[in-house]
């Protein structure tokens, strides 16, 4: 396959995956909305939302930095999809999978905390270094649990490439990491509680302490970035937690099924507590999630065995 | 209460004790004598708490009547002590040693009164009215009607009632004849 | 032309920000706010569709009135069906809410937010004391038209308008967004020079910049 044909196919498969997290934040909207017992806004709201901010005819900028943190957070949301393989067995969306972009991805799932903390800095607000400063603290306390599955995850099946990885897990649902190595998968699953920032682990965008943290300088086409982003970025850690304990997807309707039960598990969660403190959420992750984590690398050395 | 009145008129001179209700006492001292009633009433009588300091604007007398309000947790009676000041170049001595947030009320007195207490912390800033240029706006020479007329622009087409005369009108019928609110110590 | 006449030309094209402190001047913007028109008929037709559809309130209660604002956005009332979301920074706000009487130390933070404010803002102004001063109309503290300090889209008059009468007020707005009637943003920096005259003979001490970004 040629490199423009590639390139085509992840600019589809990109689109898709913005569009598709996008209707999945609007849907989100809607269930608290109903949670809360109003009617709440319509599915496409996030679209609306984006154009209007878009639109917006000046934008303040405070210097260079600024402008870059909106496009270094993108340019995470985009490299963390773009080495995932979405869909096993389809060339449209296979992106730019290869050996080991397993550990690419979890460098990218980092890279855009960083990148943003670099921008909003510069817009000299005391809430965005505030907010930056509480969600680089949660994703230090969340990715612990993480990586520990991961790392089981590679362990088991002896390899850090997310195709084979799915590869490995097809042939029944027995055959997926929740049913082969479950403490690896309930680790993962608390640590996609934070990753996604419902409540209780809202410290970061706390409307109510700190009025949406970060972004709170960014405004018109910076923060329509961010927004795009954020859809892109929910739609392709949802596919990143598919693929490696949920046995991937062998078409794109199973792939919208598990990626949005998986994303509900943390909507229902987060509609059902209200917001920890921050130092409540970070000793949480490091506590039985990380223990968690731990035993089931312990598991699968020496009790499922390195197959 | 009574005996506490006996007491303070033991010490110095009272000039009026007005009770109000059970719960709520009155008593005019002289002016060069309220640090000592007060440090007196908070120390030796329990009134520990400084609920609020506010004047009122006797015009037709020249004076200022200084309220300040104290609390009794352990009786649980309110005790309003009552000074009068000259209206012209007024200036009171400063509580905030007594009490630590009287300085607020203070600066908002100074503000919005014009009365002056020398040696009250942050005294001379703004408090609600920022660059505020005219005289004190809460004295009742100052014609707030008239200030407003000229520097906020009016919309035209507004209709209103004279307060005075529309409440003359549907509430109190014989307005002349209630009596005027009189002070204490008259 | 020679250097100084320039020099003067561009000294008179900036704001002087005589407020400020010497030594803090050079922190702040100088520059005139210039009218940025629509770029296309037809393109700006389908923004502000999309625009009416999604208002960004700013949630600054400045008045007794903001106690109107907290049923509009819980259940009984529910403003996020109509695409109205509070949001808690001016940089990211489109429509500002001035909730009743606006006291001189308030018209200034109104000034401030409202000019921190991006692209087409507009302004719904609630109550009778933005009307025409209400019952605070012979106040010495609160202004008595709003309309003299910042420009105002949609009034609400009431005291206080009931949520019912916001909803009106917001889809009032809406229909003028729709007619591409909400051309308040370039309002404000046609008549720049009569809006500041206005504002600074209420607030005596200016102590901000000319005009804040």
């Amino acid at each position: 396959m040629s490199i423009w044909t590639k390139v085509l196919y992840a600019v589809v498969s990109v689109s898709v995956a913005t569009v598709y997290g996008l209707t999945l934040g609007g849907i989100v909207r809607k269930l608290y909305a109903r949670v809360h017992g109003r009617f709440g806004p319509p599915v496409w709201q996030p679209f609306l939302d984006i154009i209007q901010t878009y639109s917006r005819r000046v934008a303040v900028s405070h210097g260079n930095m600024f402008f870059l943190g909106p496009v270094l957070r993108l340019a995470g949301g985009l490299g963390t999809y773009l080495f995932i393989p979405v869909i096993f067995g389809s060339a449209l969306f296979s992106n730019f999978s290869m050996a080991g972009d397993l550990l690419l991805v979890m460098y990218f799932v980092f890279f855009g905390q960083l990148g943003m903390a670099l921008g909003a800095g510069q817009g000299g607000h005391p809430y965005s270094p505030l907010g930056i400063a509480r969600g680089l603290a949660q994703m230090s306390a969340f990715e612990v649990p993480f990586s520990l599955a991961v790392i089981a995850v590679a362990i088991q099946y002896n390899s850090l490439n997310i195709t084979s990885i799915v590869a490995a897990q097809q042939g029944g649902f027995m055959h997926w990491t929740l049913f082969t190595n479950p403490l690896a998968v309930i680790a993962a699953m608390i640590s996609i509680l934070g990753m996604n920032m419902h409540a209780p682990f809202s410290i970061v965008m706390a409307p109510q302490e700190i009025p949406i943290g970060p972004p709170i300088e960014m405004n018109g086409s910076f923060l329509s970035i961010l927004q795009t982003n954020r859809g892109l970025f929910a739609a392709a850690k949802l596919v990143l937690f598919m693929n490696l304990f949920f046995g991937g997807a062998t078409n794109i309707i199973e792939m919208i099924v598990k990626t949005f039960f998986i994303y509900m598990f943390s909507v229902f969660v987060g509609a059902a507590y209200p917001r920890f403190r921050p130092e409540q959420s970070f000793r949480f992750f490091l506590k039985w999630p990380a223990f968690i984590g731990v035993l089931s690398i312990i598991y699968i050395t020496y009790l499922g065995g390195a197959s | 209460m009574e005996q506490l009145v006996k007491r303070i008129n033991g010490m110095i001179h009272l000039k009026a004790y007005n009770r109000q209700r059970d719960d709520l006492f009155f008593i005019t001292v002289e002016k060069s004598q309220l640090e000592l009633v007060l440090s007196h009433l908070k120390n030796n009588e329990g009134f520990t708490h400084l609920a609020f300091l506010q004047a009122v604007d006797f015009l037709e007398d020249s004076k200022f009547q200084l309220t300040y309000m104290l609390y009794n947790y352990d009786i649980r009676v309110n005790l309003g002590v009552k000074v009068l000041i000259g209206r012209d170049k007024a200036e009171m001595t400063s509580i905030h040693k007594l009490w630590a947030h009287a300085w607020q009320y203070q600066r908002e007195l100074h503000e919005l009164f014009g009365i002056n207490f020398p040696g009250s912390p942050r005294v001379e800033e703004s408090f609600v009215l920022e660059g505020w240029e005219e005289m004190p706006p809460m004295r009742r020479d100052f014609d707030t009607k008239e200030y407003s007329e000229r520097t906020f622009y009016q919309r035209p087409g507004r209709s209103t009632n004279d307060p005075k005369e529309y409440m003359k009108e549907k509430m109190y019928k014989n307005y002349a004849a209630s009596p005027r609110i009189r002070r204490d110590d008259e | 032309m020679n250097r100084k006449h320039i020099d003067e030309i561009e000294k008179q094209m900036k704001l002087a920000n005589e407020g400020l402190p010497e030594e803090e001047r050079k922190f702040f913007a100088d520059v005139i706010p210039t009218r940025v028109d629509p770029f296309n008929k037809y393109w700006e037709q389908f923004l502000n569709w999309a625009r009416s559809r999604s208002l960004w309130m700013l949630a600054f209660g400045t008045g007794c009135g903001a106690t109107e604002l907290r049923p509009l956005m819980t259940s009984r009332f529910d403003m996020a069906r109509f695409g109205i979301f509070p949001r808690p920074t001016p940089r990211q706000a489109s429509v500002f809410v001035v909730g009743g009487y606006a006291s001189i130390k308030t018209i200034k933070r109104i000034i401030r937010s409202y000019e921190q404010m991006q692209g087409p803002k507009y302004v719904i102004a609630l109550g009778s004391c933005t009307i025409n001063g209400g019952m605070y109309y012979d106040s010495y503290n609160t202004i008595n038209r709003l309309d003299y300090y910042i420009p105002v889209d949609v009034y609400i008059a009431g005291c206080m308008p009931r949520p019912e009468a916001l909803i009106a007020g917001f889809n009032r707005l809406k229909e003028k967004i729709v007619a591409g009637e909400c051309e308040g943003m370039n309002e404000y920096t046609d008549k720049f020079d009569w809006f500041k005259k206005n504002q600074k003979e209420i607030i005596k001490d200016w102590n901000m910049p000319d005009y804040n970004w």
